[in-house]
């Protein structure tokens, strides 16, 4: 099981209203840049609990989902 | 061209949003149930783990725990309900704008012609995975000709499945089903078919449409189309709203109204409710219609119509006063109430001035719950209130106005 960690995330809104995040300042201050973003699209999270855009980003070479739920960000952290 | 019509029902609804969003429960037995302290304490879902103990819908939620010691007891959220709700609705508008929600967790969608290379049994296969994947809860869908078909469709495999229902095998799979099984057979009309021999939905199908008639009246004809895949009801477009008939808010009290000093104020916060939500569809009505529940759970109904139509909550809660006066009789103390509007007229329609009347006290009074309207809508509901309400803050501190939940209206909609 996973715990549900909301985030604070800096993201980039262009003209057309569309949304990239840009990095993730993790509960303790410390903030991750993400490298690179494979895929968006609406999805679940049966780890953490919730549902709604899900941003798979790669961070440090790691793949890592990141969701957009209500106006809130948040990521499964293994607990 | 043959219709291809889906039923989509999300599988324990509320439950699964629940354990969707609490993992730690997601393994143990968990129901959704109302406020014992208010008493509104009944099973109103139960997960999978649950319905294995034997847990039913609508049961009391002490008799649930004897079942089960172990259950875990969630209380609704639901705005959160409506919110899953809408994206569920939001993926089937990929498909289809004929989409015709069935209460909150269910859905009619035609899909015929929605695309040139996918048939009915495709869509709804990628709307099963969609829903689960997107929203991670299931549905079951029910592919047919028409929608009694799949709803049927819908409740013959769950959770997450799909079943079709076509010309060819509906008398494999629907007619051998129970009566009961089929929509708007209830409890006592089953009970009525049981004593002429009528068990199965064929041995309905298979009963001239003249018999029925005669056991059941005009419904009869009904049943005979419905279990015979004849009914050709279209699947109404999205955001088509159904003509409102009736208005109604109800509620158990949190404790029993032992004097009609309680049934008033109770009375009073319902029809504030009820006549608020007509004045702001511009409705006035001319019948209202009360319910009285004992704390024994019987049940009486009356109705009875107002001097002249009027959306003026002091007069309908009077009227309402007037037909629990009239109709109870005090032999045990009251738990629940409710009040419902019908007979509509909007509100500006010419109407028969009473010459012994006082039309400008009616227009007064009109005057005076707008304004209350508008300041409840800006400020809260709680922002003006009458005296009586202060008498028992107990009783009167809840809003039926923005609690009000729809639940399914009927299969039969005026067009």
């Amino acid at each position: 099981m996973a715990r549900k960690v909301y985030v604070d995330v800096l993201i980039k809104q262009d003209r057309e209203g569309r949304i990239t995040p840009l990095s993730i300042t993790w509960e303790d201050g410390r903030v991750y840049e993400i490298d690179k973003i494979t895929r968006v699209c609406n999805a679940a999270s049966l780890k953490a609990g919730g549902a709604g855009i899900r941003y798979t980003c790669v961070i440090r070479n790691k793949e890592t989902f990141l969701f957009l739920e209500n106006n809130k960000w948040f990521v499964e952290s293994k607990t | 061209m043959e219709r291809s019509i889906l039923h989509v029902d999300c599988n324990k609804f509320y439950a699964s949003v629940e354990c969707l969003h609490r993992p730690e429960i997601r393994s143990r037995p968990v129901i959704v149930g109302g406020d014992e302290d208010l008493r509104h304490g009944i099973v109103l879902t139960k997960n999978e783990i649950a319905s294995k103990f034997g847990i039913k819908t609508a049961e009391p939620i002490w008799q649930a725990r004897q079942k089960c010691p172990d259950l875990v007891v969630v209380k609704p959220n639901y705005p959160l309900y409506l919110r899953f709700s809408a994206l569920t609705r939001e993926i089937y508008a990929d498909y289809t704008d004929q989409i015709e929600p069935f209460g909150l967790d269910e859905c009619w969608l035609d899909v015929t012609g929605s695309g040139i290379f996918r048939n009915g049994m495709t869509i709804a296969e990628e709307i099963r995975r969609r829903v689960k994947f997107e929203l991670g809860i299931t549905v079951s869908i029910g592919v047919s000709y028409n929608k009694i078909f799949a709803k049927l469709g819908s409740d013959y495999k769950k959770p997450d499945a799909v079943t079709q229902i076509t010309k060819r095998n509906f008398k494999d799979i629907v007619w051998p089903l129970p009566a009961q099984n089929l929509l708007y057979v209830g409890r006592s009309t089953a009970a009525r078919f049981r004593s002429c021999g009528i068990f199965t939905i064929g041995d309905i199908a298979l009963c001239t449409p003249e018999y029925l008639h005669m056991l059941l009246g005009k419904t009869g004809y009904m049943y005979h189309v419905f279990a015979n895949g004849l009914d050709n009801e279209p699947v109404s477009k999205m955001g088509n709203k159904a003509v409102v008939k009736s208005i109604g808010n109800s509620s158990t009290a949190p404790r029993d109204l032992e004097n009609e000093q309680d049934v008033k104020v109770l009375m009073y916060v319902l029809g504030e409710s009820v006549a608020r939500r007509m004045r702001e569809q511009g409705f006035c009505c001319k019948t209202v219609c009360i319910t009285v529940r004992d704390n024994a759970l019987l049940r009486i109904e009356r109705q009875g119509k107002l001097p002249a139509y009027s959306a003026d909550t002091g007069e309908i809660t009077k009227k309402a006063m007037e037909l629990f006066r009239k109709n109870y009789n005090w032999r045990r103390p009251v738990r629940s109430i409710g009040i419902s509007c019908t007979d509509f007229e909007q509100e500006d329609f010419p109407a028969q001035l009473d010459l012994y009347g006082c039309a400008q006290r009616r227009a007064k009074a009109q005057r005076l719950d707008k304004t209350v309207d508008e300041l409840k809508e800006r400020f809260g509901n709680f922002c003006v209130q009458r005296g009586l309400m202060l008498t028992d803050r107990g009783l009167s501190g809840f809003n039926p106005y923005s609690e009000n939940v729809i639940h399914p209206i009927g299969y039969f909609k005026p067009q």
